[in-house]
């Protein structure tokens, strides 16, 4: 009897969607946001393609408010793992009248990303763009193929996805359109921290505890910055926290934690009754806050 | 209405580490319950967390709703929440201490029955749901065909609504003793199991029933974590498409040549003799290589990378296969077809398709019958093959497929039909033999 376990059998999936973008497109993309997801995709792909190099770059989309750490750690990987980074950034896209800032207290840039992403996408004609995104993660994502067709204008049709059967997966398209591909569809949080602690992945410190300058807004403990707004009822203070997940400083939400390892961080995650995207102020915005970003062509 | 029990999330990292996958999808019609019951199984097993029940709450009193609706944690669309329909396949996920589980949920009207065979196409496992005060019903014999077709391994038959009976045994028997005359001449070799539950209280979903003593077998976590997931590998003949060619051409591996892919059948051995799909030349396997190191043997579903020891020619959608277990080649192929799209299929038009790693075009000149999924009939006189048939068809491809017949490879026997105009996947084809 010859029985693989769920990580193999997730890694395994996973590398062979890799391989189906590096064979059904010409000029595929790695999405990479700095965050645990996409540090994952990067490993699974050097799986892939070893002994090759990873045959495609990464993209990041900057929105000039990033934690700082996430940006050096990103530099670092770029540089271990010998890909092209190509990043895309936010700044640029307001300074050139492309987007305009939002305004007021809960202004973020996290929707202004598509823009910029779209026209990266565009200006380096990527047909393909992997992405992090996970079924479990929010409910709209539940209903995501794993390749994901998009039409010229970066448009996700939900209600019209091509059905996606066995492991045959249909990757032709129109010229100006492209794809968005999800290899680790499948994996829940847990999956991807089982497999960040087996694989002994190295991951950004804003992940494990530390000690920050926070406010709380409405529940949600966000990381002050110089460009946040504080109400007048809030008040900058120090606290022991961590990142659940990782988005802009804008729109993360952070948990008051004394992990300092992934096995500390497993154990809280199996205890807890709030969903990893619980904290994220963009997801807040209305119940259909991600199939609405989605269909503009967000990540 | 709801109690938490022990089983869950507390699982330690060892075992978590070596837990098996589960593949399940659920079918059952409209008001059977599917979603009481996933709701049911997600919230025993602690894995609904307390924002989403929060924000299920929010939603069913926004409606108007008196009880939480557990539907609305599956419904994940705008449009889905707002006619309280569920139209695409939704994936849900939860685990306890021995197993990981991946549901494929279904819709249950019958005009979704590509979603249904969507779902089906890599599930393990289906659970079909009866209401005990119906009985077997059209819809169960689709669904159950379908499931069958589709080549689930365990069709686990769920009687729901046992308290809407009083619990009664002649209710379980009666439709056991149905559903058994059906499935012995629908699909006389399929493995079933039965179990009478009530998804809203559950009885036999997570914990045994108090309520009916008669009843002796498992509850339904008991099955899905216990029943074998295909493993034996070894009974059917290696299959290893190439997906992708490996070539370095860097200094620290200048001559590497390997052959990615994942393998569907059998067991590939380092040494052993192969035969390489179209050209038919054979060689010898000199090393099956992962990031992780190089094996001695691999099975499915691994993604490895093979190496020859001729250099022959190899690209996208050659298939290595054991020296003397070779699958069949022709162009000439009878399948299974389940189209999937509301423009009816043309006889004789030139579509796209896709199987194992190969991309060809075909057309389909003949249909020996259409399937009247409902009473199973053989309609031989139709020729108007609309969105959710399922007939017998025969295709004719450009370039010879090397298949296998889907009932014994789901890979190298399957195959999807492109619309070359929309690019759409139109249609499901499972091989059943040359003709």
């Amino acid at each position: 009897m010859n029985q693989i376990n769920h990580l193999n059998e997730l890694e395994s999936e996973a590398i062979f969607i890799i391989r189906e973008v590096a064979a059904q497109f010409e000029r595929p993309v790695l999405l990479f946001s700095g965050g645990k997801d996409s540090i994952v995709l990067v490993y699974l792909s050097r799986k892939a393609f070893w002994p090759a190099k990873i045959p495609f770059p990464l993209l990041h989309i900057d929105t000039g408010h990033n934690f700082e750490e996430t940006i050096s750690f990103r530099d670092k990987l770029v540089k271990k793992f010998g890909v092209q980074l190509i990043v895309g950034s936010v700044q640029e896209s307001i300074d050139s009248g492309r987007v305009v800032e939002e305004q007021g207290y809960n202004a973020s840039r996290n929707v202004l990303q598509t823009v910029t992403l779209l026209d990266t996408i565009e200006k380096y004609k990527f047909d393909a763009a992997i992405g992090g995104g996970r079924r479990d993660e929010e409910k709209a994502r539940a209903k995501e193929r794993f390749f994901s067709h998009r039409d010229e204008f970066g448009q996700w049709d939900p209600k019209n996805q091509r059905p996606e059967l066995w492991n045959l997966f249909n990757g032709e398209k129109r010229p100006g359109e492209h794809f968005r591909v999800f290899p680790i569809s499948n994996w829940t949080e847990m999956d991807v921290w089982q497999y960040i602690y087996r694989e002994k992945i190295e991951l950004p410190s804003i992940y494990y505890t530390h000690t920050r300058k926070v406010f709380n807004r409405d529940g949600v403990w966000l990381a002050w910055a110089p460009f946040m707004k504080l109400k007048p009822n809030e008040k900058v203070e120090e606290k022991q926290v961590r990142c659940r997940t990782v988005g802009d400083i804008t729109c993360t939400g952070l948990t008051l934690s004394a992990a300092d390892s992934v096995e500390d961080i497993i154990r809280e995650i199996a205890a807890t009754r709030v969903t990893e995207r619980g904290g994220r102020y963009d997801d807040q915005r209305s119940d259909a806050a991600m199939e609405d970003r989605k269909r503009e062509g967000y990540f | 209405m709801y109690s938490s029990s022990d089983t869950g999330r507390e699982f330690s990292n060892k075992a978590y580490l070596n837990m098996e996958l589960l593949r399940f999808t659920t079918a059952g019609s409209v008001d059977d319950g599917k979603s009481t019951l996933i709701g049911r199984l997600l919230y025993d097993s602690k894995s609904i967390f307390e924002d989403q029940l929060d924000a299920v709450r929010r939603a069913s009193l926004k409606k108007g709703g008196e009880h939480i609706n557990l539907a609305l944690l599956t419904d994940g669309l705008r449009a889905e929440r707002e006619q309280g329909i569920t139209i695409d396949v939704a994936y849900r996920y939860f685990a306890t201490p021995h197993r990981k589980f991946i549901i494929a949920d279904t819709p249950g009207h019958i005009q979704y029955t590509r979603n249904m065979v969507t779902g089906a196409s890599t599930a393990n496992a289906a659970i079909i749901l009866i209401d005990a005060r119906n009985g077997v019903t059209e819809q169960t014999h689709r669904h159950s065909y379908i499931a069958s077709l589709l080549g689930i391994q365990h069709i686990i038959i769920c009687i729901n609504k046992m308290d809407l009976v009083n619990f009664q045994e002649d209710v379980y028997n009666k439709i056991y003793s149905d559903y058994r005359t059906f499935a012995d001449k629908a699909f006389p070799s399929q493995k079933l199991w039965f179990i009478p539950i009530s998804a809203l209280f559950g009885d036999n979903v997570v914990k045994p029933s108090t309520h009916m003593p008669w009843f002796k077998g498992g509850t339904l976590l008991n099955v899905l974590e216990t029943v074998p997931i295909n493993n034996d590998h070894s009974q059917i003949p290696g299959r290893f498409p190439v997906q992708y060619i490996i070539r370095p051409e860097n200094s620290s591996f200048p001559d590497y040549r390997g052959y990615a892919g994942r393998i569907t059948g059998g067991i590939f051995h380092k040494g052993e003799k192969v035969t390489v799909l179209p050209s038919y030349l054979t060689t010898k396997i000199t090393s099956i290589d992962t990031f992780d190191g190089s094996l001695d043997e691999a099975f499915p579903p691994m993604s490895v990378t093979i190496r020859l020891e001729n250099d022959i020619d190899i690209s996208r959608g050659s298939l290595i296969v054991p020296e003397k277990d070779l699958p069949t080649e022709s162009n000439n192929i009878e399948i299974m077809l389940c189209w999937l799209n509301p423009k009816p299929l043309e006889l004789n038009k030139k579509y796209g398709l896709k199987q194992a790693t190969t991309s060809c075009r075909c057309l389909v000149h003949d249909i020996p019958y259409i399937l009247n999924i409902n009473t199973l009939e053989k309609i031989s006189d139709g020729n108007n093959i609309r969105m959710n048939d399922i007939a017998c068809v025969h295709i004719r491809t450009t370039q010879p497929l090397f298949f296998d017949p889907y009932t014994l490879n789901r890979t190298t026997g399957s195959l999807i039909m492109i619309d070359e105009g929309t690019n759409e996947t139109v249609g499901a084809g499972m091989i059943v033999q040359s003709c």
